[in-house]
C-alpha cells in the first residue's frame, strides 16, 4: 500500500497533541517516596509544595520527592486529609512551576490522560475519558468527598497522586485509588487546590461545629414554602451553648440551605461547614412554620 | 473548555476515522498469524523484502513442530526459524518458497523518536480472532539488565489491550509504521513491546551472514 501522509495527517495531530500534553505537565510531576513498596506521585502545588495522595505516605519522616530533572530532594511533611486522601509536603529548594489546572469542570466522555512518575524512567500515562462526574461520595476513609471523578484511564501501580489531565495538559484532577475500592477517581482539581491550601496554611482540614442533630426528611409540596425544596434537615436537638443556640436555630426548624447552597441531607451540610466556614458567619436558610427564615450563624471549630 | 476546540474538531472531522483506517491498512497486510498443526501460536510481521519475518521467540519456543505462517488473504505458507534471542523474545523466521513476493514489508519507524502519550495501534490475533486492532498510548518505558549485567535493554510500555495471540505483532503509530514487537502483558494490564531500535540492533550484526 503507498503511504499517503495526507490521509493519516489528522491522527498523526491528536497523537503529537497528547504527547505534547505529557510533556507539558512532566516538570510539574515528581516521585514521592513515603512507603516500602512502590514509589507513588506527586504535583507541584506551589514553587516549594508538593500535593499527593495521603495513602502514600506510610510515614511522614525521611520522605523524598525525585524531580524530572533527576533531583532527589529531601520532603517536609506538612499535613494530610485522611478523608480526601490528600496530603502536602514542603520541599525547599523545589523551584519548580506549580502545575496548571483546568478552569472549567470535567465533563463526562472528554479525552483525559491520567499520568505518573512512579519511577525514575519518566512519566508515565494512559488514556481514557471521563467516565462519570459524581458526587458528594461517603469514600471508605470516612469522609464525603463533595465532588469526584471517574475514569477508564488505567491507573498503573504508583500513579495514586498524580493528575488526569486533559488534552493541553491542564490538570483536572488528582487520581487517588485509596478513595474506593474498584473503579480509579479523582478529586477535582478545583477542591483539591483548595485542600492543598488549607493544609498548606493549616496543617489540617478544620471541620465546622454547628451544634445541632438532625434527620433528612422529604418535604411535601405543600410545605416547600418558597424555597421549593424536596428534601431538607429537621432539627432534632439544639446543643446548649453553641452556634446553633447562639445564631437562634430552634428545635422543628427545617434547614434547607446554608450560605444559599441546597442542604439535602447531613453530607452537604458537612460539607458546606469545612475549611473556610470555620469562624466566619453563614447564612443558615430554615423553613419555620411554612416561612423561609435565614439566620446569620457564627460557625464553631469541631475539636 | 474541557477539550480544546482543536481536538474536538479532530474528532468530529469525517476524515478521522478514514485516517485510522488508513494507519491500520498500512500494516494490514504485513501481519501474519503463526500456526502449527492447524492452531495459532501468535502474530509476525513481515520485516525485509528477502521474506524474513519477526515474531516472540516464546511463539515459535517448539522446536520439534512445524511452522507455517497465514497471510491476511489467507495463503499460507511452511516456514523455519532462522535465529531467535531468549533475552529479548524475538525470532527471526524464513518463508520457504515465494509467497511473500507480492507481499510488501512493513513500513518501519524509530522507536528511539517515541513520546509518551503517542497513539499506537495493535495488531494481531487476540484468542485467534485474526487481524484483530486495538488502540492505546504509549504508557512509557521499562528497563530490563541482560543476564550478564552488562547491558541494559529498554522496553515500550503501552496501554493497548493484548490477549494471547497478539505477541509477536506489531506496535505502529498514528503513521501505521512499526515501532515495536507486542510480547507480553506486565501486572494484568500494561502492555509489553520490543523497540525497534533494538530490534535493528540484533538483526544488524546477522545481514552479512543471512
Amino acid at each position: 500500500m503507498e503511504h499517503n501522509l495526507h490521509t493519516t495527517a489528522p491522527l498523526g495531530q491528536l497523537s503529537q497533541q497528547m504527547a505534547d500534553a505529557v510533556e507539558r505537565i512532566s516538570p510539574s510531576l515528581v516521585l514521592v517516596d513515603g512507603r516500602r513498596r512502590q514509589a507513588a506521585s506527586g504535583l507541584v502545588y506551589a514553587s516549594d509544595l508538593v500535593l499527593t495522595a495521603d495513602h502514600v505516605l506510610e510515614r511522614e519522616e525521611d520522605l523524598t520527592i525525585q524531580t524530572h530533572d533527576k533531583r532527589t530532594l529531601p520532603a517536609q511533611f506538612i499535613g494530610r486529609d485522611t478523608a480526601n486522601d490528600l496530603a502536602v509536603l514542603r520541599v525547599a529548594d523545589l523551584n519548580l512551576a506549580a502545575a496548571p489546572i483546568a478552569t472549567g469542570p470535567a465533563r463526562v466522555g472528554q479525552f483525559i490522560l491520567a499520568v505518573g512518575r512512579p519511577s525514575s524512567n519518566g512519566p508515565m500515562a494512559s488514556l481514557g475519558i471521563v467516565s462519570s462526574v459524581g458526587g458528594p461520595l461517603r469514600t471508605r476513609r470516612g469522609g464525603t468527598l463533595e465532588q469526584y471523578i471517574q475514569t477508564d484511564a488505567i491507573p498503573y501501580p504508583g500513579f495514586s497522586g498524580g493528575p488526569l489531565i486533559d488534552a493541553e495538559g491542564q490538570v483536572i484532577g488528582v487520581t487517588t485509588t485509596g478513595l474506593m475500592r474498584g473503579p480509579t477517581l479523582a478529586v477535582p482539581a478545583r477542591i483539591a487546590w483548595r485542600i492543598a491550601g488549607t493544609l498548606a496554611q493549616h496543617g489540617h482540614i478544620k471541620r465546622g461545629y454547628l451544634g445541632i442533630s438532625s434527620q433528612p426528611i422529604d418535604l411535601p409540596a405543600s410545605q416547600r414554602g418558597e424555597w421549593q425544596q424536596e428534601r431538607g434537615l429537621l432539627i432534632s436537638r439544639v446543643e446548649e451553648g453553641s452556634p446553633a443556640e447562639a445564631g437562634g436555630l430552634l428545635i422543628g426548624d427545617i434547614l434547607v440551605a446554608c450560605n444559599q447552597q441546597p442542604v439535602l441531607d447531613t453530607d452537604d451540610l458537612q460539607a458546606l461547614l469545612t475549611g473556610d466556614a470555620v469562624d466566619s458567619v453563614v447564612a443558615i436558610s430554615v423553613l419555620r412554620g411554612g416561612a423561609l427564615n435565614t439566620l446569620s450563624v457564627r460557625i464553631g471549630l469541631r475539636s | 473548555m474541557a477539550i480544546p476546540l482543536e481536538s474536538l474538531q479532530l474528532l468530529r472531522a469525517p476524515d478521522l476515522p478514514d485516517a485510522v483506517q488508513h494507519t491500520i491498512a498500512q500494516v494490514q497486510q504485513s501481519v501474519l498469524q503463526v500456526r502449527s498443526q492447524g492452531r495459532g501460536l501468535g502474530a509476525a510481521v513481515i520485516w525485509s523484502a528477502n521474506g524474513r519475518i519477526l515474531t516472540n521467540q516464546h511463539v515459535v519456543a517448539n522446536p520439534f513442530v512445524p511452522l507455517s505462517v497465514v497471510f491476511s488473504d489467507g495463503r499460507t505458507s511452511p516456514t523455519r526459524v532462522v535465529k531467535h534471542h531468549p533475552t529479548l523474545d524475538l525470532a527471526l523466521l524464513a518463508i520457504e518458497g515465494d509467497v511473500t513476493q507480492a507481499v510488501p514489508p512493513a513500513r518501519i519507524a524509530e522507536s528511539a523518536r517515541l513520546r509518551v502519550g503517542e497513539l499506537v495501534f495493535a495488531v494481531g490475533h487476540p484468542w485467534g480472532q485474526r487481524g484483530m486492532v486495538t488502540a492505546g498510548i504509549i504508557s512509557g518505558w521499562g528497563r530490563i539488565v541482560y543476564p550478564n549485567g552488562q547491558r541494559t535493554v529498554e522496553y515500550i510500555l503501552s496501554d493497548v489491550l493484548l490477549g494471547p495471540g497478539n505477541s509477536g505483532g506489531p506496535l505502529v503509530n498514528a503513521d501505521g509504521a512499526v515501532v515495536g514487537i507486542n510480547t507480553m502483558i506486565q501486572g494484568g494490564d500494561l502492555s509489553v513491546a520490543i523497540p525497534t531500535a533494538e530490534i535493528q540492533r540484533w538483526l544488524a550484526p546477522a545481514e552479512h551472514v543471512l
